[in-house]
């Protein structure tokens, strides 16, 4: 973090996560810019319109982008600790699932699911356990807030039995 | 009416048999979620604020104000055993609190946490009775440029005053400005940044945001670490009850926690952190037993959490008062009362003012409900710490997408949930701050708002913002609170500034 070492660090390649970083900003501003142009013409005679606020908040996202460039040529991103890649992709794909499957499976079906995906990213193997397991706490879970506290939460073939 | 007769009022609607229900709920609820680690309160709030929804505005802020002081205690009793605070207001308790749990002395050290959380609690919450009138009263001298100044203040505050980086503090301040102009203009009713997707017109759900942003990033970031040696939870060893010298001790403590923080919360400065840090450094300076201190000192315990309960009532102030939130809590809160189509300011207190001392007189009620449940019920919630990893980062998420299940069962908010998650991830990977991109989603049309309101009225002026006095004071400041910390760091004095790092709160 601090400035010292990167002046007198004799490394003077830029950090390249951190200019990905930058153009993901700048790109962000761009789709303002572009998104917002169509608006220009229908704002009249106000001097602010609809248009305005986002072109300021773009020009700040440019402005951030370049000092994130400057940034990343000095180095001055903190160090980044190694990321295991395969629990994220797990945890991922559980939401996924989850995702896909909650119109037509129902709540405690497809939670469950992302529920043993969870679990396994943080290490619990056997998902012939933890899947069934999910399942039941979140029927459990279906029940107290869809049937107790009337929470609207999707039903599928499970919840239709409960009810 | 006076102050006292509406603030008595309200203690008998919330009184009511099924309102103090209500608030034995959102108590039990916030306790549980606040306990488990790496939750810290405005994730409690995020996740538990849609099981509100089905009930009238009235039970459901009761049972809100439940959840957000249970959340905090929870938070408390996570740091003080289990050394991971859920929260950075937390963060000193863990130093002293931790060290009196490893000595064995983990009893009192939850006892002064809560009774000193429910002394200041009490005291914070009838100053914001009795204050909030007053700054009502200000507040409807404030024109759109005061009040677009004194978001500017928020802002910075927020997000670059303190922490590491002014960067990086900006850059996710403008993420959540840019993803706040999404949807529906509210002047002119154009829509912007929707590309045609009828989900996208009403904006994006502060909720959701809040407990993708928390919840999930936090989560993934966590499975990402790969397996680490577990935590290690002390056991409460002998007695919970304190001493007599341990009362001693406490009860200065206390006060003088109570007074540091509620000013601080009161302050759009932003956030609980900074107080528990003062209050810290006083008691460690005022104390006759120094030498204990980094060992395990009850007064290091005591001040702070007393600290942190004041400043979060202090929040309130602004938030009723003003409708302005200063920290990711409050930011989840307002969203809360939009929930109702309540906006929170000085109208509210005229138009509502049952609903506003109802929540006052809440407050009041969840605090002693608290103490009254935390002391005897401590080992059950210490048991929620002993569920093996998996499952409970498992059940995390299952709340996760509960609430935004229950709130709107969509495809496309669940994949928003995803997608913001994982931003969230990239950012904490790259050490950017997540509070600012909440109250940046939730304050940026507000301050919109009014800068349009301001300029349409100074017909395109724009030095009409700086020549208000109010205004220009308050816009004098937000510039000192930018560039002094660029000054400080540039000087190799950003040291202090890191160890008030606001990561979550």
């Amino acid at each position: 973090m601090s400035l010292d070492t990167n002046k007198t660090s004799s490394e003077r390649r830029p950090d390249w996560a951190a200019l990905v970083i930058a153009a993901v900003l700048a790109i962000v501003a761009v789709v303002i810019f572009v998104d917002v142009s169509r608006l220009t013409a229908t704002t009249g005679y106000s001097p602010v319109g609809p248009a305005s606020v986002p072109y300021w908040i773009a020009f700040g996202l440019i402005g951030l982008a370049i000092w994130t460039v400057f940034a990343a040529f000095r180095r001055d991103f903190p160090e980044r600790e190694r990321q295991e890649v395969s629990p994220v992709l797990w945890i991922v794909g559980g939401l996924l699932a989850q995702m896909i499957l909650i119109r037509f499976a129902g709540f405690s079906i497809a939670t469950g699911i992302m529920f043993g995906c969870a679990a396994r990213g943080f290490g619990a193997r056997r998902l012939h356990i933890s899947i069934p397991v999910g399942i039941i706490i979140c029927l459990a879970i279906w029940w107290l807030f869809a049937g107790v506290l009337q929470l609207s939460l999707p039903a599928g073939p499970l919840e239709n039995l409960l009810q | 009416m006076s102050t006292f007769e509406f603030l008595l009022q309200g203690l008998v609607s919330a009184a009511e048999p099924m309102n103090l229900f209500y608030a034995l709920i959102g108590v039990t609820l916030g306790t549980m979620v606040g306990v488990l680690p790496g939750i810290g309160p405005a994730t409690t709030v995020a996740l538990l604020l849609p099981v509100t929804y089905q009930l009238d505005a009235t039970g459901s802020l009761i049972m809100f104000a439940g959840i957000y002081y249970g959340g905090m205690y929870g938070g408390s009793t996570t740091s003080i055993l289990l050394n991971t605070p859920g929260e950075s207001a937390s963060i000193v308790t863990a130093l002293e609190g931790n060290k009196m749990a490893r000595a064995g002395r983990g009893g009192p050290a939850l006892a002064t946490a809560a009774i000193g959380s429910f002394v200041a609690g009490l005291i914070a919450t009838l100053a914001l009775a009795f204050i909030a009138p007053y700054i009502v009263k200000l507040a409807l001298v404030f024109g759109p440029r005061e009040y677009f100044a004194l978001m500017v203040l928020a802002f910075v505050t927020v997000s670059s005053a303190f922490g590491n980086s002014t960067l990086r503090g900006l850059t996710s301040l403008f993420i959540g400005l840019a993803l706040s102009l999404v949807g529906i203009d509210q002047l002119t009713g154009q829509n912007r940044l929707s590309f045609g997707v009828p989900d996208l017109l009403d904006g994006i759900e502060v909720t959701t945001m809040a407990v993708a942003m928390f919840a999930i990033g936090e989560t993934l970031f966590i499975a990402a670490q790969g397996a680490q040696a577990p935590d290690k939870i002390e056991a409460i060893k002998g007695s919970v009850w304190m001493t007599g010298q341990d009362w001693a001790r406490s009860w200065k403590a206390w006060l003088r926690g109570t007074v540091i923080g509620f000013p601080i919360g009161a302050m759009p400065a932003g956030g609980a952190e900074i107080g528990t840090f003062l209050s810290y450094a006083t008691e460690k300076k005022l104390s006759k037993h120094p030498e204990e201190f980094g060992n395990g000192a009850i007064e290091g315990v005591a001040g702070p959490e007393a600290a942190n309960n004041a400043s979060a009532a202090g929040t309130l102030v602004p938030l009723l008062t003003l409708g302005l939130p200063t920290s990711a809590t409050a930011a989840i809160m307002l969203a809360g009362f939009q929930q109702y189509g309540l906006q929170p300011g000085p109208l509210l207190f005229a138009t509502n003012p049952q609903l506003v001392w109802g929540l006052i007189a809440s407050l009041l009620i969840a605090n002693l409900m608290l103490l009254v449940l935390n002391l005897p019920l401590v080992g059950l919630w210490v048991k929620l710490l002993t569920i093996p990893k998996p499952w409970l980062y498992a059940g995390i998420l299952v709340f996760a997408t509960l609430g935004t299940i229950g709130a709107n069962p969509s495809v496309f908010e669940l994949g928003m949930l995803l997608v913001f998650g994982l931003v969230a991830y990239v950012m904490r990977v790259f050490d950017y701050p997540i509070a600012p991109v909440i109250v940046g989603l939730i304050l940026g049309p507000l301050a919109e708002q009014q800068l349009r309101r301001a300029l349409s009225i100074s017909q395109g002026d724009v030095t009409v913002l700086f020549t208000s006095p109010i205004a220009a004071v308050l816009l004098l400041l937000a510039a000192t609170a930018l560039i002094l910390p660029l000054v400080l760091r540039l000087r190799g004095r950003g040291d202090v500034l890191n160890q008030m790092a606001a990561s979550e709160d």
